[in-house]
């Protein structure tokens, strides 16, 4: 992966700050003493992902571990607080606007919510084929035939292009999302929990939806769900993510066969198997620390059954500990030694 | 066999709307004993939330249980008076919700709820209700009870509002508690610890329970038994062990391979193809036939609940996967 052709896309520590600032009234508290401080959201915290061209990439981690986020910023949603962006080794920020904009064709996004995601005033036929006439792809006269060819392809029936989105099932509300996010021909795609909120039957079908378009239209995915199982099913490589930090990187093989990291251990531990057997539930200890406020040192510690004191004072370093494979965790130093 | 705790026969529950009836729970019978754990697992629209609702007295109009019995311990709660039933909820049966931020009230610290929840049902002081509310929030694994108490559920995270919720449901001590999706919003790791205190809970009160979901794994390592459920109506149930590893019905099989994990990865998933059919104009027969790779011109026909190899594995479908080869 590492070795010849850059990457497609790649963010070197990247940092995404949300910064709450103070309020007339909280400033003017300030000056009566009311100790006021502006809270800052440290959502992702100087994270390298680097996707090889033709790659699916998983993202993992739960709610409030800035996945999320990460996936927008790679994406060119949000703007980084720190950091850089490169497509095939040429950094993003560096390019003019008119560059930056026909770059950002090549990278779209899938969101998590096929109801909110798509404009409820809208055709499907200009949700679809609206970006690309804007950009120039198409001229307005071949939006129908190139809609229609759209439809075609993600599994829709494209007589129903005159319809709104509420008119849809959620599975075909999935289809349209993907359409429209293909239908600028990009290489790239993040697709955020696209298939969280559909039931097992039609998220298999969205699923292997995803795996056709990649061997057809040769596409690259960063795919980001809470949901293990999905996460190994489409992945070649994944990343674990903690309060804003990544945790452990490496094949998804090799990581679901060895977690190294505690935090994926005890993930791996309670996802979900479908083994008809009855098990007993042994849960990791504690909450989520909040991002506003997270613990010092190694996040995980507070809730890590191998904590030791050094993990309360300094973060251990994302590091490899075998070929393709990062993990960050100070138990990895003295095993090896 | 002793009498069963709960037993529903012929259920249906139907919603009377302008473009129809929608048959939402059509002819749905199970039993659950005591200490049971009986998963009742089904997509969107398959009526298993309406079966709980159904058991709660919780249907509202234009919905009507239309026929059947609900026997909880010998009393059916379909004929009960509103005013009888009243005491049998939140007391016996309890029911513990999806979205815990929806079923506490905001406004209203912990202690006052569930105070109140006590003393609907009882004649106790209140210094008694609050030495038993304490109690139930150590049960469910919250730490410091005391500050806990006078908190507002804004002020709590998913999962501790979600054990709040249980500790309400357990006030009473009630013989069922019907858990609808309760781990759904939850994280994987917040939802583990909360199956963990489930199942201490049950064993340890010994009540019996309902868990409505649509993940199969969490009912595979939790409950005893599985009814699988399909636009309104119960297609297969058994133990867990059979229904999970020996499945009857193809709509079973279709939802197992649908899972996605790391054994298949990349090879695409068995897909169920089309969709739920919508339950305004269901044909008649069988519901999954559209969608069934065996189904033939006797699906027309609505096929009953059957045992092909006995043994309490039974099936609604005239081509099951494995005949008895006994």
């Amino acid at each position: 992966m590492t070795n010849g052709a850059p990457p497609l896309l790649e963010v070197r520590r990247a940092s995404k700050r949300f910064v709450k600032r103070l309020d007339a009234a909280a400033k003017l508290g300030n000056l009566f003493g009311a100790g006021m401080h502006e809270e800052v959201v440290h959502a992702v915290d100087r994270v390298d992902v680097a996707i090889a061209p033709g790659e699916v990439v998983g993202l993992v981690g739960e709610s409030g571990c800035g996945k999320s986020t990460l996936g927008r910023m790679t994406v060119g949603l949000l703007p980084l607080t720190e950091g850089e962006r490169f497509w095939r080794g040429t950094s993003l920020a560096a390019l003019d606007p008119a560059a930056a904009r026909a770059q950002q064709l090549k990278m779209q996004m899938i969101f998590q919510d096929p109801y909110a995601s798509l404009n409820p005033r809208m055709r499907v036929v200009d949700i679809i084929g609206e970006a690309p006439v804007v950009h120039g792809l198409i001229g307005r006269s071949q939006q129908k035939d190139y809609v229609a060819m759209q439809m075609n392809r993600v599994g829709l029936d494209s007589t129903l292009m005159r319809r709104f989105a509420h008119q849809f099932s959620g599975g075909q509300r999935a289809r349209i999302g993907i359409a429209r996010a293909l239908a600028v021909k990009p290489e790239f795609l993040v697709c955020d929990e696209s298939v969280a909120a559909l039931d097992v039957s039609i998220q298999a079908q969205v699923l292997n939806l995803f795996g056709e378009l990649r061997e057809a239209l040769n596409l690259t995915y960063l795919f980001i769900s809470h949901d293990l199982g999905v996460v190994a099913h489409v992945s070649d490589r994944v990343l674990i993510m903690y309060l804003g930090r990544v945790v452990e990187s490496g094949p998804t093989d090799a990581i679901f066969a060895s977690p190294n990291h505690p935090y994926t251990r005890a993930l791996l531990a309670e996802a979900g198997k479908v083994e008809p057997k009855k098990r007993t539930f042994i849960p990791i200890k504690g909450e989520i620390p909040s991002p506003l406020d997270p613990p010092s040192g190694c996040h995980f510690h507070p809730r890590c059954a191998y904590a030791m004191p050094k993990c309360r004072e300094a973060a251990p370093a994302l590091v490899e500990i075998a070929t393709g494979r990062r993990s960050a965790c100070y138990l990895n130093d003295t095993t090896v030694q | 066999m002793s009498s069963p705790l709960l037993r529903v026969e012929g259920l249906r529950t139907h919603f009377f709307t302008k473009a129809g009836a929608v048959k939402a729970v059509d002819d749905v019978s199970f039993e659950v004993g005591r200490g049971e754990v009986l998963g009742l697992v089904g997509e969107s629209g398959s009526g298993k939330s309406m079966t709980g609702y159904s058991i709660m007295g919780l249907i509202d109009p234009p919905g009507r249980v239309v026929e059947g019995t609900i026997t909880l311990d010998g009393r059916d709660l379909t004929r009960l008076p509103a005013e009888e039933l009243r005491k049998l909820r939140g007391n016996r049966i309890a029911m513990i919700f999806q979205d815990p931020m929806m079923t506490l009230n905001p406004v209203l610290r912990i202690d006052v709820q569930m105070i109140e929840t006590i003393l609907a049902h009882e004649r106790v002081a209140r210094s008694t209700a609050l030495e038993r509310s304490r109690a139930a929030l150590v049960k469910v694994g919250i730490p410091s009870p005391d500050e806990r108490l006078v908190a507002y559920p804004h002020q709590f995270s998913g999962g501790m509002r979600q054990r709040v919720a249980i500790a309400i449901a357990l006030l009473n001590n009630p013989d069922l508690i019907i858990a609808d999706e309760p781990t759904t919003a939850l994280d994987v790791t917040i939802q583990g610890q909360i199956l963990f205190e489930m199942q201490k809970l049950t064993r340890e009160t010994g009540a019996a329970m309902i868990w409505i979901t649509h993940d199969l794994s969490v009912v595979a390592g939790l409950a005893d038994r599985v009814c699988v459920m399909y636009a309104g109506k119960i297609v297969e149930e058994g133990t867990t062990y059979e229904v999970l590893a020996r499945p009857l019905h193809p709509y079973t099989q279709g939802l197992l391979d649908s899972v996605p994990s790391r054994g298949v990865r990349g090879v695409p998933l068995a897909q169920i193809p089309g969709m739920t059919p919508s339950l305004l104009k269901l044909p008649p027969g069988c519901a999954f036939r559209e969608r069934c790779a065996r189904a033939s011109s006797e699906c027309r026909v609505d096929p009953r609940m059957e045992e092909p190899d006995g043994a309490g594995h039974g099936v609604r479908c005239f081509h099951p996967l494995l005949v008895a080869t006994a």
